[in-house]
């Protein structure tokens, strides 16, 4: 409790544009005013082939409601400030290095080989040196899961430097 | 009668049971595994579905959903971590008593528990799931508006954390499902150009990633977390003693949890922490409570499994999930060409039937193997995170691809993933996005034609009975968060 009551202190004294409240709320509302701008672009269906509304006023509403209830939690907060988390740690930001690196492999070179790299790279930083695991997680248990899917559900993996070789 | 025969089909369906045996095991694993559970595992398992008849798939669903809401107690009484978000009642009685020695007792408890609750969830689905879809048939699109609208609200008013922003989270939810070709005009709405988005953005890849890819993310930021793991030598059935202190509390929580789960809202994990709490209040002896006490353990524990039946009547009748992972069935029905609502009561009972008795052979079944097994599930959870966690993620990956065969959906899968963890991470709950994202064009085509049909007056809402009593209970939703605040306060 009294963890939570420091913690609390310590985000009342931030300057606010620093506060997890206002960069929360400074997101959603930027995201949303920007899908709202874009909702203006949509087409405008003719009277005659309209039905009830618009197809931009549902979205244009809900993107209202998403600000306006976006401000309250702001003006909330400001009463009763998010308690501040903690910093994240290297291996968060490594595992978010994956992912990126995972849409680039199998964009540029393989789908099978972007999860086996995946697989090694997390694995490793996350602390397994062995290299039998390492193997296990990045070659063999993907090949069996590639087989798996292949022959039960017919799946065809999309084209690259190691699945045309499986496929031809 | 007929019904009750029906029932029992897959006892008699050598197919069935083997699906029955196959979906409870798979269950109990994803329950015992923390981070994943019965919404994840249901998704992952989505693809597979496709190569099973209708029934067989959704029986399968649904056993993984009744054991894997049982599974997050076993890891919830040995490690102190809840194997689902539905266990985190158990933890506070069922660790404790665990770290006296009596594992053993803690998860003979749990496991009767949850079966009892389960059970009693199950009957409950059997008789107000068909009376529920006959009122369904007074329902035209303001109803159904209305009704969704209502569901929406709920998960502000008794959905985990802060109302606003669940509400915030639905809307998001709501605003995903329109995504794509709008299925009145056929105009692109957000579809930037991508010619993969007019389709819209599937219900796996995003559920995928703001349940399994956020919680790899989650898990990255605590490698370093070392589980004191309690040794369990067998499991105990509960003594005569234990019988008598706990039969009115899991009666109780059996109650409350199907009432809990038939609103929209995250089940389960709702569900628990009033059973917990209403287990407290009448408890002789409310002092034990977070110290071991056997009712705590009861009192969690009957109520989240029966969240399951309770979910399942209004999945079922009106085609309106109660939670997320009957959010992952209902999308299952509708892949095998299922429609739910009352017309599936009146032209395939026996498809029906056939899902309710599953359900009640899943209780039985998870019982066993709980009861033997619960050893050997338990080392489930030493398999390490570095291990296990890539694993996971190939596996994510290929399902997600699966279904459309779809690159695009596993960069969406990874996008939702990323925010996921930062929804987590800032306080919003992810079941809403869930919840609004399957009932979003349910709302919009919903109030689209009712504007059609009155002629563009929104006044004429309030002119249908049905439609205005789920209004006012909306605005009751709405407003209890804000009572129980002030009675909080006071």
């Amino acid at each position: 409790m009294k963890n939570v009551q420091k913690q609390k202190r310590a985000n009342k004294s931030l300057p606010f544009f620093f506060r997890d409240e206002f960069k929360v709320s400074f997101v959603i509302i930027f995201i949303s005013v920007a899908l709202l701008i874009t909702t203006f672009t949509f087409d405008i269906v003719p009277p005659i082939l309209n039905r009830g509304i618009q197809p931009a006023t549902f979205p244009k509403a809900l993107l209202v409601l998403i600000i306006v209830m976006t401000l309250l939690i702001y003006y909330l907060a400001t009463k009763n400030p998010w308690k501040v988390q903690k910093k994240l740690p290297k291996s968060f930001f490594l595992t978010l290095l994956s992912f990126f690196i995972f849409v680039v492999i199998s964009k540029t070179l393989d789908f099978f080989l972007a999860i086996s790299a995946l697989s090694i790279f997390v694995s490793y930083y996350w602390g397994e040196k062995r290299i039998f695991y390492l193997l296990l997680v990045g070659i063999i248990f993907p090949v069996i899961v590639f087989v798996f899917f292949e022959t039960i559900l017919g799946l065809r993996f999309p084209p690259g430097i190691i699945t045309n070789i499986y496929y031809s | 009668m007929d019904n009750l025969l029906l029932m029992m089909a897959p006892f008699f369906s050598s197919k069935l049971l083997l699906v029955l045996f196959f979906g409870t095991l798979f269950g109990l694993i994803l329950g015992v595994l923390p981070g994943l559970g019965p919404t994840t595992g249901g998704a992952l398992i989505l693809p597979f579905t496709m190569t099973l008849d209708p029934l067989s798939a959704i029986v399968l669903l649904t056993s993984i959903y009744c054991a894997g809401t049982y599974g997050g107690a076993i890891t919830a009484v040995l490690i102190n971590t809840p194997g689902t978000p539905a266990a985190a009642a158990t933890c506070l009685d069922g660790y404790p008593l665990a770290q006296k020695g009596e594992a053993g007792r803690a998860l003979g408890m749990a496991t009767v528990s949850s079966t009892v609750g389960g059970i009693f969830s199950v009957i409950i689905l059997v008789f107000f799931a068909p009376i529920l879809a006959q009122l369904a048939y007074e329902f035209g699109q303001p109803e159904y508006f209305a009704l969704a609208i209502f569901g929406l609200t709920m998960l502000a008013s008794i959905g985990e954390g802060s109302p606003i922003k669940n509400l915030i989270a639905g809307a998001f939810g709501i605003l995903i499902s329109t995504v794509g070709k709008d299925f009145m005009t056929s105009i692109d709405r957000f579809t930037f150009g991508i010619n993969e988005l007019t389709e819209g953005i599937g219900f796996i890849p995003v559920v995928v990633g703001l349940f399994a890819m956020s919680e790899m993310l989650t898990q990255s930021t605590l490698i370093n977390q070392v589980f004191n793991r309690i040794a369990l030598k067998a499991i105990k059935l509960p003594s005569k003693d234990d019988y008598k202190k706990t039969w009115k509390t899991i009666l109780r929580s059996s109650g409350i949890g199907s009432f809990i789960g038939v609103l929209p809202a995250e089940g389960g994990t709702v569900a628990s922490l009033i059973g917990y709490s209403e287990a407290k209040r009448f408890s002789k002896k409310p002092e034990e409570f977070g110290k071991g006490s056997i009712e705590g353990i009861a009192g969690a524990e009957a109520a989240n499994n029966a969240a399951t039946g309770g979910a399942m009547v209004p999945t079922l009748a009106l085609g309106i999930p109660g939670s997320a992972t009957t959010a992952v069935i209902l999308t299952g029905l509708i892949i095998h060409g299922v429609r739910p609502g009352p017309d599936l009561f009146r032209e395939q009972p026996d498809f029906l039937y056939g899902i309710f008795g599953a359900m009640l052979i899943a209780n039985v079944l998870f019982f066993i193997f709980g009861f033997f097994g619960a050893k050997i599930f338990a080392r489930i959870t030493l398999v390490p995170n570095k291990i296990l966690w890539p694993m996971i993620f190939a596996v994510s990956v290929c399902g997600t691809y699966s279904l459309n065969q779809s690159i695009i959906d596993v960069w969406i899968m990874l996008f939702f993933g990323v925010l996921g963890f930062f929804m987590r991470r800032y306080g919003f709950s992810v079941v809403p996005v869930i919840i609004g994202l399957i009932l979003g064009e349910l709302v919009e085509g919903t109030l689209r034609q009712s504007l059609v049909i009155f002629d563009g007056n929104w006044f004429m809402f309030f002119t249908r009975p049905i439609a205005l009593t789920f209004f006012i209970l909306s605005l009751i939703a709405l407003a209890f968060p804000l009572i129980r605040a002030k009675k909080i306060k006071k």
